[in-house]
């Protein structure tokens, strides 16, 4: 049976176990057994809604794939369960097989069947459809991706661009309940990705395919995502908007890898941090005493050359439409900032630093957070 | 050049014959036994494993020998076999055939096992994604991909075929003389002239066949 809500009655289904039809996709509690070579992943749970794209951001080795492989039901679950538009699919004792999960997957080299056409290739999924359905769902689909005039080639005929589309539309043509995309644009040139990245987000808006996205590029995650999933070392940080994701991170895992950040230690007295960058407010609450960091993005550092300042400039990277410079302050703790790009002050300046954050955020210790 | 005669024809026909036939009689078994050792683990597998490559370290003559005691008509498989199937292989041409089946086997399932490691997973997996189940994946996706390890398997068991002689020897009917057999049986009465045709055609034969093995053509498919 697949895992298709309209063909299912509710009689099928544990009451306890339902749930409304807007969640697509449903982890709860997911633990996946350590294999070697696969990172175990523990006590996940997130849900993504009819349309939306998901995206598991995190590090090479947090467990991202283990993931989506249990999803696909290449990887059995250990704990916990996964449910398709309200199905148990996944569970300790409960295995759907992945060929009537109804799943569609983009895989990281695209697995295209080498042997087969481009046309043969896209409609290895509508085999079960008469022939002249499959033809028009096939060039359909084709027409899509923009590739109506390689049908006749082979996969290795083709750029990766090219075979990133057929990939797509291979998925794509089933009307799959979910589509699975593992680091999509990991192996296109850094231009090409981002060209693909934007055909891709708009075709999945249109045919309004909830998605869950793999990837260890942030800025990729921001630019394709309804929200993020953060995985570290095979447990979920935080799962938000990418907005959230970046300016309230909840961890300082999570603030340090979806872009640079600095943490700053300070000491809380009378709902005040105290830091070398001046006086924060206390949002955590902590008593008088408390030793906290602050965490302040680069973007958030106005810098000024004053020459009786006692922070002076150690080095500037240029990128193009900014300037990243790297500050020491007289403690020897090093922080930077963004500033405009004509913005050119030697290594040595002494600068005064200006925390123009309208926000800041706290942690307690720096726990697992990497430097 | 030389003639052949209408028993250098027969020894030909027979040759082939039995060549194509074990060929096709190996290869279900050789595809089944490959693809067991190469993706399932289970206990035995090791012992299975040496099973199937015996006749490749056993001496032929010895392997003929088990054969025969297995195969034949007052041995219990053999008696099996023709009594409820009417397949006899002792002193029949069937003999001959299983014979080379036999001892081509290794070399068949080595070819295959190599092929079959060379198919990329991830191609069955993607095919699992778009509803193929494991009968449907294995036929539309890595059948089609070990193409070339069926040529190796098919140009190895053919030449062992063409050139195999004591366990074919033991197995097959009176007057029952492929190629090989006529080069022995000539050249240890010391007619080496007569030796000689049959064992070009041998040559022969193979050549093409080996030539197939090492052109690049199908290999870069």
């Amino acid at each position: 049976m697949k895992p298709r809500p309209s063909v299912m009655s509710e009689s099928n289904l544990q009451p306890d176990l339902y749930r409304p039809a807007s969640s697509v996709l449903e982890l709860r509690g997911v633990s996946c057994a350590y294999d070697v070579g696969r990172p175990a992943v523990s006590d996940i749970a997130f849900a993504a809604h009819e349309g939306e794209i998901l995206c598991l951001l995190g590090p090479s080795g947090c467990g991202k794939t283990t993931i989506l492989r249990a999803i696909a039901g290449f990887e059995p679950v250990r704990s916990g369960q996964i449910f398709l538009s309200g199905q148990l699919v996944s569970s300790q004792d409960q295995m759907i097989p992945t060929e009537d999960r109804h799943v569609g997957m983009v895989f990281q080299e695209y697995a295209l069947f080498p042997h087969l056409r481009v046309q043969e290739n896209i409609a290895f999924g509508l085999r079960r459809l008469n022939r002249s359905e499959r033809k028009m769902r096939v060039q359909d689909m084709l027409r899509l991706v923009g590739l109506e005039s390689f049908e006749r080639r082979y996969p290795h005929e083709l750029s990766g661009g090219q075979q990133q589309r057929v990939a797509l539309a291979r998925a794509l043509v089933q009307h799959p309940v979910l589509l699975l995309l593992d680091e999509p644009f990991s192996n296109l040139d850094p231009d090409m990705a981002g060209r693909m990245r934007q055909e891709l987000h708009d075709l999945l808006r249109r045919m309004k395919t909830t998605t869950i996205l793999v990837t260890h590029d942030h800025d990729e995650a921001f630019a394709m995502a309804d929200r993020i999933a953060v995985l570290n070392q095979g447990r979920l940080e935080q799962f938000d908007t990418p907005e959230t994701i970046y300016h309230m991170p909840a961890t300082p895992f999570v603030a340090d890898f979806v872009g640079q950040a600095d943490f700053i230690p300070g000491t809380v007295s009378s709902g005040m941090v105290h830091t070398e960058l001046g006086e924060f407010p206390d949002t955590l609450g902590c008593e008088d005493g408390t030793s906290v960091v602050v965490m302040i993005r680069p973007d958030d550092i106005h810098l000024v050359p004053a020459r009786a300042a006692t922070s002076h400039v150690l080095s500037r990277q240029f990128r193009g439409s900014e300037n990243i410079y790297a500050v020491s302050l007289p403690s020897g703790q090093i922080v930077h900032s963004s500033q405009g790009s004509t913005s050119v002050y030697q290594e040595g300046t002494s600068v005064e630093l200006r925390v123009l954050a309208t926000h800041t955020v706290l942690f307690k210790q720096l726990g697992a957070g990497p430097t | 050049m030389f003639e052949l005669s209408p028993q250098d024809w027969t020894a030909i026909a027979l040759s082939l014959r039995v060549a194509v036939v074990s060929t096709l009689i190996a290869l279900p078994f050789g595809i089944a036994i490959a693809t067991v050792l190469a993706r399932a683990s289970f206990w035995g597998k090791s012992a299975l494993d040496a099973l199937v490559h015996l006749p490749l370290v056993l001496p032929p003559v010895v392997t003929g020998y088990l054969l025969l005691i297995t195969f034949g008509r007052k041995a219990p498989v053999g008696a099996f076999l023709a009594d409820h199937f009417g397949i006899v292989f002792s002193f029949r041409w069937t003999g001959a055939a299983l014979a080379c089946a036999v001892m081509g086997f290794p070399l068949m399932v080595r070819s295959i096992r190599i092929s079959l490691d060379t198919v990329d997973r991830r191609l069955e997996e993607a095919a699992r994604t778009l509803g193929a189940g494991p009968l449907d994946r294995f036929v539309s996706v890595t059948l089609p991909l070990m193409r070339n390890g069926f040529i190796v398997a098919w140009v190895l068991m053919f030449l062992q075929t063409m050139k195999e002689l004591p366990a074919t020897l033991l197995l097959r009917p009176v007057g029952f003389d492929t190629l090989a057999i006529r080069v022995w049986m000539e050249a240890s009465e010391e007619y080496y002239q007569l030796a000689a045709p049959s064992a070009l055609l041998i040559v022969l034969l193979g050549l093409p066949t080996l030539l197939l093995l090492l052109s690049k053509d199908w290999r870069a498919a």
